[in-house]
């Protein structure tokens, strides 16, 4: 019998020739994976929030399999031994079945916990270089908002996740939070009740919040990463201005292969990051905080550090109740202002500030080049100056743990925080607003007169000057060279940037090429390389 | 002192009523009886209940305690005073606090104090366990006060699980979940307890050192005491923390801060490495 014979080489084209013919998608798919990236590092700080997503919706996934969202009451009788007869609920019984006797259970727990926390960081840092480079300028105001609402949203995620496990600092944080919703004027009571099922903590809250953090959350955030994703393509990339790039082109690389296989390198970088950690750093171990009880609480209750900065403006703020003489009586507590107007004013803020500026700079063209942040001193003083604001509400969350381990009076240091969520915002703007203006001079100056060579000259008078390198040729100017235009992009600042001092040795780890041998004369021996002397030592060697 | 008759009627009637019977001579008498009597009343009850002059100046100190004495005079007097009686302004009255409060506090180092200062830091202890015990029976002797019971081993047969519940209910506030301690206010704060030995968790809950409160035999039993004990050396300290690096056990505040300074900053890194390929 004849064998037919098997072409290995013409099998994917005709497949694709296959499938093509009857789902008819080679065109569409041409033009997806010709899309073409602008390629920057730092627009690969998305992704990294995307891949943790990812991350955290594989070990979620497992998570559901093992944890029990309920508040029943059970004996735990597990391999934990300091907690063995101990009454808790279910829902902790079950997280410390997954810490200690589910197989790969704590690592699993420990890498979605470390991923939520570095989803929430990669957003913090995504969104900050969108804000520093202008990328949320029209048109891309909605993916600004997106972005925006997904921090708010991730917030929610991590409130409801790490709650979760009933746990004596989870259950202080719930407390908080019951706290929070009944200091609301008017509504405050009843949206509580209602959403712990009659008074904290109720029966009901782990499983309310479970179904919001595996079911709700989740959808959301897919769909708002969705849309957020989806108006990338639509809208295309932002880039650096450069040679080449204008605002109405995308210079970049190819959807396939090399973009697409850098991003999925990438999140194999991200994983294995996000396993390390989960796999080196212990992350909220739960069988030390025991069972949450109402009775129960530690020094240094501190939130994940997303929420912290909320847990810093209940700190600072002063004890200033105000009493409303209506009917018998109405109280707005102070904990209101910190933690739901503070919030309330940072998500308008946050999201309403590319029409802020576009107003406040009569700007209404599209803009897909991007800014570098010393050519918009204005926004990057706004941006330090909201970072300022953060970090000292951060820090101060985390104060009584600071005061402990530096020994500074807590006293002082909420002091320092009241005192510095005043002064450092203003100052952060005034000291990055002149170095925008120092570099920009810094800038103008390089494309004016030259590059700093290092040579100094003595003129005849005595006077020391140092010989700039001009950028360009002359043309009949007084000091005898043309004058460059800035086109907001890096100006070269070191000889070797162009070219007079030989290559920098390229790589990343190690150099990918050899530097060139000197050349022997052949009337000379080759110069012998120094022998290794000894360093004077004490006499004890750690060879 | 009565007169003999009307025994029937009341003390006050009697009082109330001057028998004019009596001469002025007999009534000047009798004043000065009573007057005699009373202060003798009144002397006697200052010898039995007061501490006599010459108690003070020779106190009755067994050899243990005497040699504490001497320890007092050189090193702990400038600011407790003579006899333990406390400077205004200096340092406190030592009288009644009891051995267990100056075993915890010489033990640990945090006495003598370097300094006057928002509270004692532990530090190499000054003296050795004889001299602690010396000075501990003599403040024991000059004023009582709780005792550490005998041995180093002061958890004997503790139930880590009852310790661990007693533990988060009664210290965790302070020393937190981890036993790392936390902030007070003020510049006062709760210590770690990895340093502390059996008998000076015991001490401290017994006497009560600085800003701690006391937790006394009534508050917490010894068995419970000896439970709470379990939990701090053998759970606390010797946990192997199961998820790896502890981060020094401070919560969430530097998981935080590991996020960025390793997650963050490695994948940052990656970034560059990963765009730089082109």
């Amino acid at each position: 019998m004849k064998r037919r014979k098997f072409d290995l080489a013409a099998t994917p084209g005709k497949a694709a020739v296959g499938v093509d013919d009857r789902f008819a998608v080679a065109t569409p798919l041409r033009k997806l994976l010709n899309k073409v990236f602008p390629d920057h590092w730092s627009f690969l700080l998305g992704e990294i929030a995307l891949f943790s997503f990812v991350v955290l919706l594989l070990t979620g996934v497992f998570l559901t399999f093992f944890f029990e969202p309920a508040m029943t009451e059970v004996v735990y009788d597990g391999s934990y031994a300091p907690l063995q007869g101990t009454p808790m609920s279910a829902a902790y019984a079950s997280s410390l079945d997954i810490s200690f006797d589910v197989r790969g259970g704590l690592v699993m727990r420990q890498m979605h916990h470390w991923a939520a926390l570095l989803f929430m960081a990669a957003i913090v840092v995504h969104m900050l270089r969108v804000f520093f480079t202008g990328a949320f300028r029209k048109p891309r105001e909605t993916n600004w908002i997106i972005g925006s609402l997904l921090f708010w949203v991730g917030f929610l995620a991590g409130f409801t996740g790490y709650s979760l496990p009933d746990d004596g600092l989870s259950g202080t944080g719930l407390r908080i939070a019951s706290a929070i919703m009944l200091s609301i004027p008017v509504i405050g009571s009843w949206v509580t009740s209602s959403i712990f099922g009659g008074e904290f903590p109720g029966t009901i809250i782990i499983s309310r919040f479970f179904i919001a953090h595996v079911l709700l959350i989740p959808g959301l955030l897919v769909a708002l990463i969705s849309v957020h994703l989806g108006l990338v393509f639509k809208q295309k990339h932002t880039q650096w201005p450069g040679p080449g790039r204008t605002n109405n082109n995308v210079v970049g690389e190819r959807m396939f292969p090399r973009y697409a296989l850098k991003q999925g390198g990438f999140f194999m970088v991200v994983f294995g990051v996000i396993a390390l950690m989960g796999g080196l750093f212990q992350i909220n171990p739960i069988w030390l905080f025991g069972p949450y009880e109402a009775w129960v609480v530690s020094a240094a209750s501190q939130p994940d550090w997303y929420v912290m900065f909320l847990d810093g403006s209940t700190r600072l703020m002063p004890a200033w109740e105000i009493n409303i003489p209506i009917g018998d009586g109405y109280v707005i507590p102070p904990l209101f202002w910190p933690t739901v107007v503070l919030p309330g004013i940072l998500v308008g803020l946050s999201t309403m500030y590319p029409f802020l500026e576009a107003r406040q700079l009569k700007d209404r063209k599209s803009h897909n080049l991007l800014e570098r942040p010393r050519d918009a001193p204005a926004r990057t003083a706004v941006g330090a100056m909201a970072v300022a604001f953060y970090v000292v509400l951060t820090l101060s969350g985390a104060n009584d743990v600071i005061a402990d381990k530096f020994q500074i009076s807590l006293n002082a240091m909420t002091w320092a925080g009241r005192i510095g969520l005043l002064v450092a915002p203003p100052l952060a703007y005034y000291v990055t607003y002149r170095l925008c203006l120092g570099l920009q001079q810094h800038d103008r100056e390089v494309l004016a007169h030259g590059v700093e060579t290092g040579i100094i000259r003595r003129l005849p008078d005595g006077r020391f000057v140092e010989v700039h390198q001009p950028l360009s040729a002359a043309n009949g100017h007084a000091d005898g060279h043309g004058q460059l235009d800035y086109v907001g992009w890096v100006v070269p600042k070191k000889m070797n940037r162009l070219g007079a001092l030989g290559p920098a040795i390229r790589g990343f780890f190690y150099p990918i090429e050899k530097p060139v041998e000197a050349p022997v004369s052949p009337g000379h021996p080759p110069v012998e390389p120094r022998p290794e002397r000894e360093e004077v030592g004490s006499g004890e060697s750690r060879h | 002192m009565t007169s003999d008759n009307d025994r029937r009627r009341g003390l006050l009637a009697r009082l109330r009523e001057r028998p004019a019977a009596r001469s002025r001579g007999r009534r000047r008498l009798g004043a000065a009886v009573r007057l005699i009597a009373a202060l003798m009343l009144a002397g006697g009850a200052y010898t039995v209940f007061a501490p006599g002059a010459q108690a003070q100046d020779n106190p009755q100190l067994t050899g243990a305690a005497a040699e504490g004495k001497a320890l007092f005079d050189v090193s702990c007097v400038t600011c407790h005073g003579r006899n333990a009686q406390g400077v205004e302004g200096r340092g406190p009255s030592l009288i009644g606090v009891g051995a267990a409060s100056v075993e915890f506090q010489v033990s640990s180092g945090r006495m003598p104090m370097a300094r006057q200062e928002a509270q004692a830091h532990r530090k190499p202890p000054v003296f050795t366990d004889e001299q602690t015990r010396q000075l501990a029976q003599y403040i024991q002797e000059l004023g009582g006060g709780p005792v550490v019971p005998e041995g180093d081993d002061l958890r004997e047969d503790g139930n880590i699980a009852a310790g661990g519940e007693l533990f988060r209910i009664n210290c965790s506030q302070c020393h937190a979940f981890g036993g790392g301690g936390g902030a007070l206010s003020s510049g006062k704060f709760a210590p770690s307890l990895h340093p502390a030995t059996d008998r000076q968790i015991y001490a401290a809950m017994l006497s009560g050192p600085q800003n701690m409160p006391v937790f006394g035999d009534n508050q917490l039993r010894p068995e419970q005491k000896a439970d709470i004990i379990a939990y701090i050396q053998e759970t606390l300290k010797h946990d192997q923390d199961p998820g790896g690096f502890n981060l020094g056990r401070y919560g969430p505040s530097t998981e935080g801060l590991a996020i960025f300074l390793v997650g963050i900053v490695a994948l940052v890194f990656a970034s560059l490495w990963i765009a730089g390929k082109s």
